[in-house]
């Protein structure tokens, strides 16, 4: 693999202009101004390391995994497995039995749903989520409530947009069966104080289910200094390919849990009388997974260690800290989400002016931001917004693009009026 | 990509001051529009002599193009009957998903959404209004839904 240019300069603080150089996209020009990218938290863009990685999978060693004793099947087979022991390093699980590929965030917690809580959980059993959640983290829930009688019960936000600790509290109760949490809001930006909240729940009995997808690309993740139950996240947040993702559960939980899809791969003895499951983590992988999509988030988790997540997380906030300054000084704009302890997300209305338009006008002058709810409904329900404008930033934004938002949100203010 | 072709002024003095905004009292069909993607929510209400739209009146939370594009169709189509409406809303669709050699001088004021059809994410918003229309001509029940 070609070496990698923005090594040499991977010591604090990041050099953002030298990491652009490895996200071959950055260099697009869209409507003609060099692209601004401000939509990590929807999807990152891949350094080319991602790329290459996934190209030499795909030409060298591709066959199926776990099946055949050819020389392909065996490097494949090893490429697959030797990324699960790279996500086991990255998020510091015990075992490799204890991380099962998934394709993506939103599949890892409807698997837990399925798994966990529907075969246990009955009339009288509570599930306990906060008021931040993205669709994915409601949803699924909602969906084993309605199956088996339980009861959903939402931890409520203030102003700020921080969950309420305190009702958080007073929610967790002895019908708590299992509590599921963003570790950090999509929508806002909020960084939850997920450990604190973790030691509470095993107090009451209950198990926790973190949903970590916008948490990962921005701060190291410890499973075990966390006392997580079930951690999952997406490969493509995390600048790794779409269609893979992680969901980590402790060992003795997931081996007490049936299986969630039948199929290859998943089974040790098939016969039409009986079958017999395979061991953790493949009894939750059935079918042929997406191997390349495997080796791709190992190459990006090797990628942001060369750079470094402390080295990043400083970056991002030093970009967040930047922003929120700018956006204060422009006399329409309002942040929708001033947490205290925020990840580099900005969510924010400009008065008199839709988001949608707002994106269009943005778009207008190359800068990419998400508009809309962000698959958060409640979230806008409870500001009182139909939408908002999110930038979020990556490892790869500068002051320069902070400056690029500034001046596109001056100029949409120009063609409103 | 021209922002002043989208943003005419036609169509930010109609976002600013939409024309027929409220709800009319004694309607005889009455819609609910939603679109999921952006949330923007449009409800309409016609109050019909015979087959003629005698008054019609919107109101909701929506983007520019959105509130515009309502504005715009309800002072088009006041005094118009249903197969008026139809033709007329055959025509906007035209305008905002076909390339057009010449302007449909028939439009009117309508033609400034003709900027809309460069910017292909934008056309919902634009035709949200004439599909809530028809619903309330149809006098359906259920919400519709651009998705």
């Amino acid at each position: 693999m070609a070496a990698n240019p923005s090594l040499a300069a991977s010591a604090l603080p990041l050099d953002a202009e030298a990491v652009r150089q490895d996200f071959p996209i950055l260099s697009s020009m869209v409507n003609g101004h060099p692209l601004v990218y401000l939509d990590s938290a929807a999807s990152s863009q891949r350094p080319r390391a991602v790329l290459e990685a996934i190209e030499d999978y795909e030409t060298h060693s591709h066959a199926n995994v776990h099946r055949g004793v050819h020389a392909l099947s065996q490097a494949a087979t090893q490429a697959f497995e030797g990324a699960r022991e790279r996500v086991r390093r990255f998020i510091n699980a015990r075992s490799m039995r204890e991380i099962i590929f998934v394709r993506g965030t939103t599949e890892g917690i409807n698997l837990v749903a399925q798994a966990y809580a529907r075969p246990r959980f009955g009339p009288g059993d509570e599930i306990l989520i906060s008021a931040l959640e993205h669709h994915a983290n409601i949803v699924p829930w909602q969906m084993v409530c309605e199956a088996v009688g339980c009861t959903l019960k939402v931890a409520p936000i203030n102003r700020r947009g921080e969950l309420e600790v305190d009702e958080f509290m007073r929610l967790l109760g002895p019908r708590t069966r299992l509590v599921a949490l963003a570790h950090v809001s999509n929508a806002l930006g909020t960084v939850l104080p997920v450990k604190r909240l973790i030691d509470a729940a095993h107090g009451s009995g209950a198990v926790v289910l973190v949903d970590g997808a916008q948490a990962v690309p921005h701060s190291s993740v410890d499973v075990r200094a966390l006392g997580a139950d079930f951690y999952t996240f997406s490969g493509h947040k995390l600048y790794g390919p779409t269609g893979i993702g992680v969901l980590y559960g402790r060992e003795e939980l997931l081996a007490a849990m049936p299986p969630w899809q039948g199929g290859g791969d998943m089974i040790l003895t098939v016969s039409f009388e009986k079958s017999t499951y395979n061991e953790l983590p493949w009894k939750f992988e059935a079918g042929t997974p997406n191997i390349a999509g495997a080796v791709g988030l190992a190459a990006a988790m090797d990628y942001i260690e060369s750079l470094g997540i402390e080295a990043i997380a400083a970056h991002e906030q030093r970009l967040l800290e930047l922003a929120t300054a700018e956006l204060a000084r422009l006399p329409d704009i309002e942040l929708i989400g001033t947490a205290a302890h925020k990840a580099a997300v900005l969510s924010f209305t400009m008065k008199g002016v839709h988001p949608h338009d707002l994106g269009t006008i943005l778009d207008a002058e190359g800068v990419a931001v998400r508009t809309g709810h962000h698959c958060a409904m409640p979230v806008m329900t409870f500001f009182g917004v139909p939408a908002t404008a999110r930038a979020s930033f990556g490892c790869y934004n500068s002051e320069r693009d902070v400056a690029s938002l500034v001046a596109a949100l001056r100029k949409a203010r120009e063609v409103f009026g | 990509m021209d922002l002043k072709e989208l943003y005419r002024d036609v169509i930010l003095d109609h976002n600013k001051k939409p024309r027929n905004f409220g709800r009319l009292e004694a309607a005889d069909g009455h819609a609910e529009g939603h679109n999921p993607l952006c949330g923007d929510r449009l409800s309409l209400s016609v109050r019909m002599n015979g087959e003629r739209i005698e008054d019609i009146r919107f109101e909701g939370k929506g983007c520019a193009i959105s509130t515009a594009s309502a504005s715009l169709m309800t002072e088009a189509v006041k005094g118009k009957d249903r197969q008026a409406v139809r033709e007329l809303f055959d025509r906007v669709h035209a305008l905002l998903t076909q390339a057009q050699e010449s302007p449909d001088a028939s439009l009117g004021k309508l033609a400034a959404l003709s900027g809309v059809r460069e910017f292909p994410a934008r056309v919902k918003c634009a035709s949200l209004c004439w599909h809530t229309l028809n619903a309330a001509l149809a006098q359906q029940a259920a919400p519709v839904s651009t998705e």
